[in-house]
């Protein structure tokens, strides 16, 4: 096993591009080592991102904000601006596993972990954030919903880096917020999530909105027929039932150890109506 | 030995006292050793290859590969260990469960182990071990291993206590019976009955420290195991049978222990780890990890339980009926045994009969855990207890209290009752200002009791005084929850001396006698009526060493608050000699001074609790929240308090767990799916309110102190307690346990839609 520190994405796209066997990423490494230890995985090479010049940090900038592949969660909830904008994003960021876990892990290992139930995916889906994506002499920035393909699974070619996360700047009377569902208070995988991002117009009415399901189905999903509902609503009681009726029609789950397909449903239901209520008030609806 | 046991009312200044415990600041500063902080020069790693399949015949076993592989120091099979049982069938049964030897009988049974000189190199080796197997028809289901047509797993099999010897064979080992009266005739008089069937699923006891041991076995044929046990004596004792040793060959060393609750009561690694190091010939480490843990030791049963309640308008119970089937495993055992013993324990009944069926099933073999199979037959009886006070119209405590058990009734296992605690503890509830709080939106409340026989055994003890005074107490139960305090205080109050002057430790195989195991809550119980008889001799030795000393006649030296004095008016100008003085003296009038005692604690007295839970539901996701708990429990008489405490919420805490979300949950090929602690959810500190605790003390007439154990009783009301609570919270009645939010929904659901 060969372990490299490289001081630029360039080389570590280089390294990863040019490996003979299996490669892996080290950016918190709250999958990655996990997986190592419990003898799941033996990579032959693994490639230390944090040495990077600018992945640790978070930008703002005129358009919005950049997130590096190697902040952590823990760093997300410190920045005020950040907080500020986003606050369903960072709030599902800093449910990740536990406070020491949070201390390590990133959002963008969160998506390129690529499971459906990871918790700061539906909210990214949600707020339309796009990554950046780093290969040997390339770079493109797309969705973030376009990268996990299913459980386990990505569109990243071989060599091609995750570099940063980015979300827009906000305008003014919107709000965002995310919900999951574990049977615990802490320290669990969420068994259905929500993510919803809304932006209302000065009667206080949704002008824009979009809804991201986790855990439902092998990727987080977008659930278009959901803004469609919410557009032109002030959150009333139908307009609720609704939300939650077309939420639990777009679940694709299935039967498991943390649930069972008709609780995935109802549930998937129940947390849209409470995070769609929470992201309207953050929006300064009434 | 003339010890008295029997219980003396007295005024403690030791006992009841709540001083620091010997073993916290090691503990709290990483200094204690568990099993896995052993090491030895030159030692191997052990590890161990388990079966992929529940139920499989091993056709071959092939380990030259990993034989050859650089770095492996011995590789074993069930070859290297052979049967020297000699018709033990339940030592047969446990040296079949280290290691594989006709089939694999469950995913995770070991099958071989390998000793090399790293990890990696260990893990290379099993790889490299080659077993053919031919995958037979499985079954997990409690249920389904009763069917005619489930798969036998063990074809030599006929279940025990049937009128009629069966012709077939089949899963059920065993059928029990327990009872008196007439049921028939009892469910004749009833105005109201209830009736139910419930199901709970398996549990691992959740200890926090994997199984881990080191083994050394010289070239002379003796050995040293240092290892992480409730019982280091039982161990020897297995492992030296298995091994064909004599038990005094082996000496067995037991580490600070990191939990067990009964899941450390049986050898599992031990003997593999041993014949490892006999074959290669140096000394081996075997750590589980915790996905072997959570396969291959021992959980609790899943059941499946029928009640039958009846009672008169006026609340009294006349008939009570219940069958218990519970899954022990591939191995025998009497764990649905002990379900129909406990089952209606709480109540005074003149009708009640039940019946307990042991089942196997392709599962690892079940295992003790906290008052063993109680929790699951309470949570049946308490439940329909509950349902039957609803359909009378009557509180459900005031129910209770009108049909509690007390002194003279005969027990629903047999024994009649002694002074008992279950009508003390009712009456507290209902005083308990818990009961009374109020409750909001989708919130409720239950209450529910527990029995446990509690037990005493074999036991040996040491009493050492040094030259300067100081004391040290030499036991031979581990100390799973503060024994050493408890028993250090004990000490204290015998010998009139301060608490800190006694430093208690928990002594190896070699260094006392036989001690049985730390279960049915035993630590306590039996070693203070050793440690008190023990200090009773060593103060019978101060006596006549002060005797010595004064030149006076034995008989005139009496022993008060730490010192010899000697009565009657002609001594009057003989001053007292403390413990210090006669110890500082002891070279010279007749070498040093001790008390030993070895005794069997008979008497434990039976032990009840009775709980009160808050819990909230979301009747939308059915997801739960506890908001307040509650324990009442009589422990006789509580040594060292704040322990007392600890063992109650304890025991709350893991039935919590157990009743909301814990389970074995198997896939269709019939392998566990969440064998770690991210699916197979205990409780963190953030699901668990506060929990209160009230002692009760009733002394147990058998124990000098009036002690009773007070280990294993917390763990039983809790299912029930939750899922009365549960009940009334969401609006229905919930017959499975666990009751998580799954469940809750559906159950909500096909409430709504009835």
């Amino acid at each position: 096993m060969r372990y490299i520190r490289p001081l630029s994405i360039e080389d570590a796209a280089g390294l990863l591009a040019g490996s003979a066997g299996t490669a892996a990423i080290l950016a918190g490494g709250s999958d990655l080592l996990v997986r190592m230890k419990g003898g799941f995985i033996e990579p032959d090479l693994i490639v230390d991102i944090k040495a990077i010049d600018g992945l640790g940090e978070i930008r703002e900038t005129a358009e919005g904000f950049s997130i590096g592949a190697a902040v952590p969660c823990a760093v997300l909830g410190e920045n005020t601006a950040l907080q500020k904008a986003w606050p369903g994003v960072v709030e599902a960021a800093k449910l990740i596993g536990s406070k020491q876990v949070q201390g390590r892990c990133t959002i963008v290992g969160n998506l390129c972990n690529a499971s459906p139930a990871a918790d700061s995916v539906p909210a990214l889906v949600a707020a339309g954030a796009k990554a950046v994506v780093v290969g040997p002499g390339t770079r493109r920035t797309i969705a973030v919903e376009a990268v996990p393909t299913g459980p386990g699974k990505t569109s990243l070619a071989k060599g091609e880096i995750v570099e940063a996360i980015l979300l827009d700047s906000r305008l003014p009377r919107s709000g965002d917020a995310y919900l999951r569902f574990i049977p615990r208070t802490e320290m669990d995988i969420a068994v259905v999530s929500a993510g919803v991002n809304l932006t209302l117009d000065e009667q206080g009415r949704v002008k824009s909105a979009r809804l991201a399901l986790g855990a439902v189905a092998p990727t987080v999903i977008l659930v278009e027929e959901a803004a469609e509902v919410l557009i032109g609503s002030k959150l009333d009681e139908a307009t609720l039932e609704r939300l939650a009726k077309v939420c639990s029609g777009a679940c694709r789950p299935i039967d498991d150890k943390r649930g069972t397909i008709e609780f995935r449903r109802k549930v998937a239901g129940v947390l849209a109506k409470r995070a769609a209520t929470t992201a309207y008030a953050r929006a300064g609806g009434k | 030995m003339n010890f008295d046991p029997r219980y003396s009312g007295r005024n403690f200044t030791s006992v009841g006292t709540r001083p620091i415990r010997p073993d916290g600041v090691d503990k709290v500063t990483g200094r204690a050793r568990y099993g896995a902080d052993f090491n030895m020069a030159g030692q191997l790693v052990g590890r161990v290859l388990r079966s992929p399949h529940a139920h499989a015949t091993i056709r071959k076993i092939d380990t030259s590969k990993a034989e050859k592989l650089a770095g492996v120091k011995a590789v074993i099979t069930a070859a290297d260990l052979p049967d020297l049982t000699d018709g033990d069938a339940a030592m047969y049964d446990i040296l079949d469960n280290c290691m594989a030897r006709k089939k694999a009988l469950y995913d995770g049974h070991a099958v071989a182990a390998v000793a090399a000189v790293d990890a990696r190199t260990a893990r290379q080796a099993l790889k490299l071990i080659e077993v053919d197997y031919e995958v037979l028809p499985h079954v997990t289901d409690v249920d389904e291993a009763m069917k005619h047509s489930a798969p036998l797993i063990n074809d030599a099999i006929f279940t025990e206590g049937l009128e009629q010897k069966p012709v077939k064979p089949s899963n059920v080992t065993k059928r029990t019976q327990y009872g008196h009266g007439d049921i028939h005739e009892g469910f004749g008089q009833a105005d109201f009955v209830v009736e139910r069937s419930f199901k709970t699923e398996q549990t691992h006891q959740g200890y926090i420290e994997p199984h881990a041991c080191v083994a050394n076995v010289s070239s002379d044929g003796t050995a040293d195991l240092w290892v992480c046990t409730q019982g280091h004596f039982v161990y020897r004792q297995h492992c030296a049978q298995l091994l064909g040793m004599e038990a005094s060959k082996l000496r067995v060393t037991s580490s600070e222990i990191g939990g067990g609750f009964g899941g450390k009561t049986h050898v599992w690694a031990e003997p593999v780890a041993l014949a490892l190091s006999r074959k290669a010939g140096r000394p081996v480490k075997l750590v589980m990890t915790r996905d072997e843990v959570f396969r291959a030791s021992g959980p609790t049963s899943a059941t499946s339980i029928d009640v039958r309640i009846g009672a008169r308008k006026d609340g009294t119970i006349t008939a009570a009926e219940a069958t218990l089937r519970y899954s022990c495993g591939p191995y025998a055992g009497t764990w649905a045994e002990i379900g129909a013993m406990t089952a209606f324990a709480c109540y005074k009944l003149e009708n009640v009969r039940t019946v307990g069926y042991e089942v196997l099933v392709n599962r690892p073999k079940t295992a003790a855990y906290r008052a063993p199979s109680a929790p699951m037959a309470a949570f049946a009886v308490e439940s329909a207890v509950d349902e039957l006070a609803k359909e009378i119209g009557m509180d459900p405590v005031e129910f209770r209290i009108r049909n509690a058990a007390q002194e003279g009734t005969r027990s629903s296992y047999g024994p009649v009752y002694g002074p008992i605690g279950i009508g003390p503890t009712l009456e507290a509830v209902k005083n308990h200002p818990h009961m009374k709080a109020p409750l909001g939106k989708n919130q409720g409340r239950g209450m529910a009791c527990g029995f446990w026989f509690n037990f005493g055994g074999q036991t040996c003890t040491d009493l050492n005084i040094g030259m300067d005074g100081s004391v040290s107490l030499a036991v031979g139960t581990v100390d799973v929850g503060g024994s050493r305090a408890s028993l250090s205080l004990v000490a204290a109050e015998e010998l009139g001396i301060p608490y800190e002057q006694i430093k208690a430790v928990v002594a190896d195989t070699s260094s006392l006698g036989y001690n049985d195991m730390t279960d049915g809550s035993r630590g306590t119980f039996s070693s203070s009526m050793a440690t008190i008889s023990a200090a009773r001799n060593a103060i019978k030795v101060l006596r006549e060493r002060a005797a010595q000393m004064w030149d006076i006649p034995v008989d005139d030296v009496v022993w008060e608050k730490g010192h010899a004095i000697a009565k009657g008016e002609k001594y009057d100008n003989l001053a007292a000699l403390s413990l210090k003085e006669i110890a500082a003296a002891s070279g010279k009038t007749g070498g040093p001074i001790a008390g030993h005692s070895e005794l069997v604690a008979d008497g434990a007295g039976v032990s009840f609790a009775t709980h009160i839970c808050d819990i909230e539901v979301d009747p939308e996701t059915g997801s739960t929240r506890v908001l307040r708990y509650t324990v009442v429990q009589d422990a006789g008489k509580a040594v060292h308090p704040t322990y007392v405490e600890g063992q109650y919420q304890g025991g709350a805490a893991q039935g919590i767990g157990w009743a909301l979300n814990e389970e074995y949950i198997y896939g269709k090929d019939g392998r566990l799916q969440n064998p770690g602690f991210l699916d197979y959810r205990i409780p963190v500190c953030s699901d668990l309110p506060m929990i209160d605790t009230q002692i009760l003390e009733i002394p147990n007439p058998n124990h000098p102190y009036g002690v009773r154990g007070v280990g294993e009783t917390s763990i039983v009301p809790p299912l029930a307690a939750i899922a009365n609570a549960v009940s009334n919270a969401a609006g229905v009645r919930m017959t499975h346990i666990p009751m998580s939010p799954p469940r809750i929904l559906a159950a909500i659901e096909a409430e709504r839609g009835g």
